[in-house]
Order: structure tokens, then sequence, then C-alpha cells
């Protein structure tokens, strides 16, 4: 019975022994826990962050009471997110949008920071494994990250229930849950973005530009761009051929999902909007017959799995050049 | 120091980045409890050496070799009897200094107890208890070398490495930390490896030096040994000053046996022996007799900074140094 339990019992031990000779990850993982949250860029940008998140869901809370009595009164409690009150956007717009400014600013000076205040060659000639100083700071990133969004999203879930008075069904509950956790994922992602540049340029400014750069791309311009590249390989006037229409908003779309950015906002918009039955483009012919209503949980994950698997995919893709290009460094100081 | 066992051991180091040879055919050997100095100008390729010495990069050939276990192969457990101070080091500024020595003993596995205790006396034998509790920003050029080393008190390594620790420190501060350094080995019984371009600074704490210009390691030896190693075969040079100082003094020194050039350089006369030869036995009574009284006599060559000049300027090495 259970010849791979002893594997893995083996595999614990061996990793405890190896935890235990070397111990760098859990300090570095601490000391940079300690030192994120006690950053004052950490602190601006979580308060900015808050600051919109609880603004955006205020304005959206006074609309949904105007309309209280019109429209159906199902999924209220999800709509605190994804509402929008006249000029401001909805809550989710502004996680999408300002989330990866989190992830840059807790990136951005890792390892070129240490290179630039000497202390690299001193850290490293500790007696610890390189990759601990590596996974310690995106360990203690993803950490401080995860708290911050979890704390904001119960933070604005406990406000909600206070200002609209409906609870939320355990359905809610499970979409909001799993939303916050595809945000996470969001997040890490450009905190591996960050690492990574935080490598590839000795200059903390030069890093942190570029990992703005990379973010306001992908959000503002990369819909553009694929726009701009389907219709030049597909032009679609007036009096087009529908199947050309089709081709044009196929290739634009596939496109435009090369960017995490639409990743993450078509995965959350099907999360927090059970209405959501499809992300592609639809033809006339396939609604026929079609009942409208709600999906269930199941059957939006299954929607957005494509997406989630993509996002994971990206995150973990860009963290192993960060960590391929920080052992292969040269520690030469100066 | 015969006898010892050696602690540091080079074989055939050398180190390429790309076309430029940083070290070339390294072969090195520190022994237990020795301070040895590694000197050469800047970018002779010490820092490169240290950091291969540490596993923290890995040579192109060779092997080094911390207390028998390769040092590329076998970096953790080198780096635990190994401490560094690099060239400039730095901390982390918003954290105060006991703080980063707090990180160092964290990062060794000092339990805490044994680790505050630890950081508490190194910070006193450094003179900074008063800082304790500053944040590293607000210290000086000075006080950061001493926390470096206080860095190293709190590993309490067996081999210690600094990396040109006197560099930008006034000249009290050398004293100081020229000091500790000694103490460290003396009453610690830790050997000490340690780089500088300042031959003087730290020639008078060095059981042993080598001179490592352009990648090689062109002489290596206790200082005295050095000069007779570096200078044999060639002439002898002498400087001297005597009294009355005249015109008369430069041709009664040429009249003598065995000198085949006098020159005057500012105060001091430059006497240049016959290869082999050294007239100073016969030169004090050989003055006394003309009437002259010697005031000062000293041999060339035979002190590090003459060599140090030596293999600067001679040789073409001067020309293929790298920055």
């Amino acid at each position: 019975m259970g010849r791979w339990q002893d594997r893995v019992k083996e595999w614990l031990v061996w990793w405890r022994q190896q935890e235990w000779f070397s111990g760098g990850l859990k300090t570095v993982f601490q000391k940079e826990l300690a030192d994120n949250l006690s950053s004052t860029r950490f602190t601006i940008l979580v308060f900015l962050v808050a600051v919109a998140g609880v603004g955006a869901f205020y304005v959206a809370a006074q609309s949904i009471r105007q309309a209280a009595g019109e429209g159906d009164p199902q999924f209220v409690f999800l709509r605190l997110f994804t509402t929008s009150g006249g000029s401001l956007p909805p809550f989710i717009t502004f996680i999408s949008f300002l989330g990866p400014l989190l992830g840059l600013a807790l990136g951005f000076d890792a390892i070129n920071g240490e290179h630039n205040k000497r202390t690299l060659s001193r850290l490293l000639a500790q007696p610890i494994y390189r990759d601990d100083v590596i996974n310690g700071k995106f360990l203690a990133g993803l950490v401080v990250l995860a708290v911050v969004i979890l704390a904001l999203g119960f933070l604005v879930a406990g406000l909600g229930l206070l200002l609209i008075g409906v609870p939320p069904t355990g359905e809610e509950i499970g979409r909001l849950f799993i939303y916050l956790l595809v945000t996470i994922i969001y997040v890490a992602f450009w905190l591996s973005v960050s690492l990574l540049f935080s490598l590839l340029f000795r200059q903390t400014a030069t890093s942190a530009l570029a990992g703005i750069a990379v973010w306001l791309f992908f959000a503002l311009f990369a819909g553009m761009l694929a726009g701009l590249i389907a219709d030049g390989l597909f032009p679609v006037s007036e009096d087009a051929a529908p199947a050309r229409i089709l081709h044009n908003a196929t290739l634009k779309q596939d496109l435009s999902r090369l960017s995490p950015t639409t990743l993450y906002d078509e995965a959350t918009v099907t999360l927090l909007n059970p209405g959501v039955r499809t992300l592609g483009p639809v033809l006339v012919q396939q609604l026929e017959g079609a009942i409208p209503g709600s999906l269930p949980l199941d059957q939006s994950l299954l929607l957005i799995w494509p997406h989630l698997v993509g996002l994971i995919a990206a995150t973990m893709l860009i963290f192993a050049l960060a960590y391929y290009f920080f052992m292969r460094q040269e520690i030469r100081a100066g | 120091m015969a006898g010892q066992a050696a602690v540091i051991v080079t074989h055939n180091l050398t180190k390429r980045y790309g076309s430029i040879t940083a070290v070339q055919d390294l072969n090195l050997e520190i022994r237990q409890g020795e301070i040895f100095g590694l000197l050469g100008p800047n970018g002779a390729g010490k820092t490169t050496t240290i950091l291969m010495l540490l596993g923290l990069t890995e040579p192109t050939s060779g092997q080094a070799l911390v207390n028998g276990l390769d040092a590329t192969r076998h970096p953790l457990e080198v780096k635990r009897i190994a401490g560094y101070l690099p060239d400039n080091v730095g901390f982390y500024d918003d954290l105060t200094a006991r703080e980063n020595l707090l990180y160092t003993a964290r990062l060794n596995q000092i339990p805490p107890a044994e680790a505050e205790k630890r950081v508490a006396l190194s910070l006193e034998q450094v003179g900074l208890s008063n800082f304790a509790h500053r944040r590293v920003k607000e210290f000086s050029r000075g006080m950061r070398q001493r926390l470096g080393i206080a860095d190293i008190m709190v590993k309490d390594p067996a081999i210690i490495i600094l990396d040109e620790p006197t560099l930008g420190i006034d000249p009290e501060g050398v004293r100081e930390l020229l000091a500790l350094i000694v103490r460290l080995a003396r009453e610690g019984g830790k050997t000490v490896l340690l780089s500088s371009h300042l031959l003087h600074q730290v020639q008078q704490i060095c059981d042993r030096v080598g001179i490592f210009v352009a990648g090689r390691l062109l002489a290596a030896g206790p200082v005295a040994l050095l000069g007779h190693q570096v200078m044999a075969g060639k002439p002898l040079e002498i400087e001297l000053q005597a009294e009355p100082d005249n015109d008369n003094l430069l041709s009664t020194l040429r009249s003598l046996q065995g000198v085949t050039a006098v020159e005057r350089h500012g105060a001091f006369i430059r006497l240049r022996c016959a290869a082999g030869r050294d007239i100073r036995p016969e030169l004090v009574p050989y003055l006394a007799g003309k009437g002259f009284t010697l005031l000062y006599l000293r041999a060339r060559g035979y002190d590090l900074d003459d060599i140090y000049r030596q293999y600067f300027q001679g040789e073409g090495y001067h020309g293929t140094m790298a920055g």
C-alpha cells in the first residue's frame, strides 16, 4: 500500500532538511514582508486603490438603491462591484486598472535596488541558496498583495451589507471569492513583470518606467492595436459580407486576448456578472430559441477556464524568466 | 607560520569575461591564522578572485578550495565558514544598525537570544554601541565600514575576506580599522585575506602579501623577503644624506669602488652599485675617513612601495592594466 506516499514523505523530510540547512527563504521572506508593509510607497498605493475602490462602490450603491424596484432583483450584491454610477467607473474597472500598479510598485526595485545599495553581494555571501533571495522577494510581495486585495474585497462586501441590506447568497460569496483570487493572480503577474525588469535594468527609475510603459500598453493600447491589425487584414465596410465581419471580430478578440489585461477583464466580468453567457461574437441564429437567464457558477468557471490557465501560465513564465536571469547574473559589485 | 595548514588554496584559477581575462592561472596558498594581503591596482582582478573564493562567481577554469571544499561546488558550506566584507559595503538604509546585523544573524541561523548577544557585543567592539538604534542612512563611510566588520563578527567565521576595507576612510579611521582587523585575527585565530590598492595602509598588518597585477600573481611572500626576491639580480640602489653636502661629496662617492652612478634626487643622493655588489659595509668608514658624516641611509627596492612601483611602471604591465 502506498509506495508514492512513502516517496512523498521522503521528499518532505528531504525538503525540510534543505530548509533547515539554509533557512534563507524564510528569513528573506520575513524581512521583505516587513519592508513592504512599512514602506511609504506601499501605504500611498493602498490608500489610492482603497479610496478609488470604496468611492466607486459607494456611487454604485447609490444607483442600485434608485434602481432597486425596477430591474430584476437577482445578484444585487454582485452588482455593487460592476455597476457604474454617473461619472465613476465600477469597482471592477478600478481594480483592473490600478491593481497592476500595486504589483509593479512592490517589485520594480527588488534586485537592482539591492545592487545599487550594494547589499546584494553581502546578502549572497551569507550561507543561503541564491534562489532564496528571489523566491523570498516574490513570495513576500505575493502575500502582501493577497492580504491587500482580500481585505479590500471583504471591506467593500461588508460595507455593501450595511448600505443595501441585501445579504449575499452562497453563490455570490463564491463568485466574489474567486474574483478576488483571480485578481491576486493578475496582480502577481505584474509583480513578476516588475521583478524581471528589476533584473534587466540597473536603474530603479528605468525599471519602474518600463513597468509602467508595459502596463499602459496593455491597459490602453493593446485593444486599439488589435483593432487596427484586424481592420487592416479584414477591412469592414458598411456592406461587408457577414463572414468578413465575423473574421474581423474574431481576430480582434484573439489578438487582444494576448494581453493579460484582456484575459483578466473577461474573466472577472464573467465571474461577477452571471448574465454573461459567452465571450466571443454571437450569431443571431445561435440566439434563436435561447432562454435568457444567468449561468450557474460552474458554467461561468468553465467559460473562463482558458483565461485562468493563460493568466497563471503567463505569471509563471515571466517569473521563470526572472529566476533564470537572477541565477545567471554576475554578482560583480559596481 | 610554517607547518600551518593551508586554508585557502587555488589551483590555476582563471576567469575570463568574454575576451578579457580578469584572473589568469592564479595559484595561491593562504595558511591558517595569517593575514594575507592581496595587493594590486584597481582592475587587477582582486574582487573577481574573492568572488570566486566565495563561490559567487564561477571560474572559467581551475579550482578554488576553501578548507578543502571546492567553492564552486559547495558554496553554502564555504559561505558558512567565510565572512565577506565587500568593496564599499552597503546596508539597508531604512533599518537600524542593530536590525541590519540581526538580519545577518538570522540568515546564518544563529538562535535569537545568541544573536542579540553577538550583535550587542560586536557593535561594542567596533565602537558603534551608541548608534545601534540609528538608521544606517545617517552613517558616514567610516561607520559603515566598521558596521561591516561588526557584520562579520556577528557571523564569527573562521575565514575573513575583506575587499578594500580602508578605501575612503580618513587616516584615523584606517588606523582603528586595521587595529580591529589585527585584533580579530590574533585574538580570534582567524585567517584574514584582504585586498587593497593602498599598500602603505595594509603592509604593516600583513604577514604575507601577494602582488597582483593584470590578473596575474607576480610575487607572494612576507613583505621583507619579497623585496629580496623581487630585486634579486638587479643592481642595488642606495639613498643617502651626508654632511657637509657639497660637490666634493658627490665626487668622493663616485670614486668609491663598486659604484656605477651617483645622482642627486631632491634632498637625497642616489648611488647605484655594480650588479651583485653591496657597498654599504664599506660606505660608512669610507665617508668617515674623508670627513663626511652620514645622516641617512636606505637601500631602495626593498620595501613594498618600490616593489609596487617596479611592477606598475616596469615590464609593460602598465599598458595592459584594465581600468
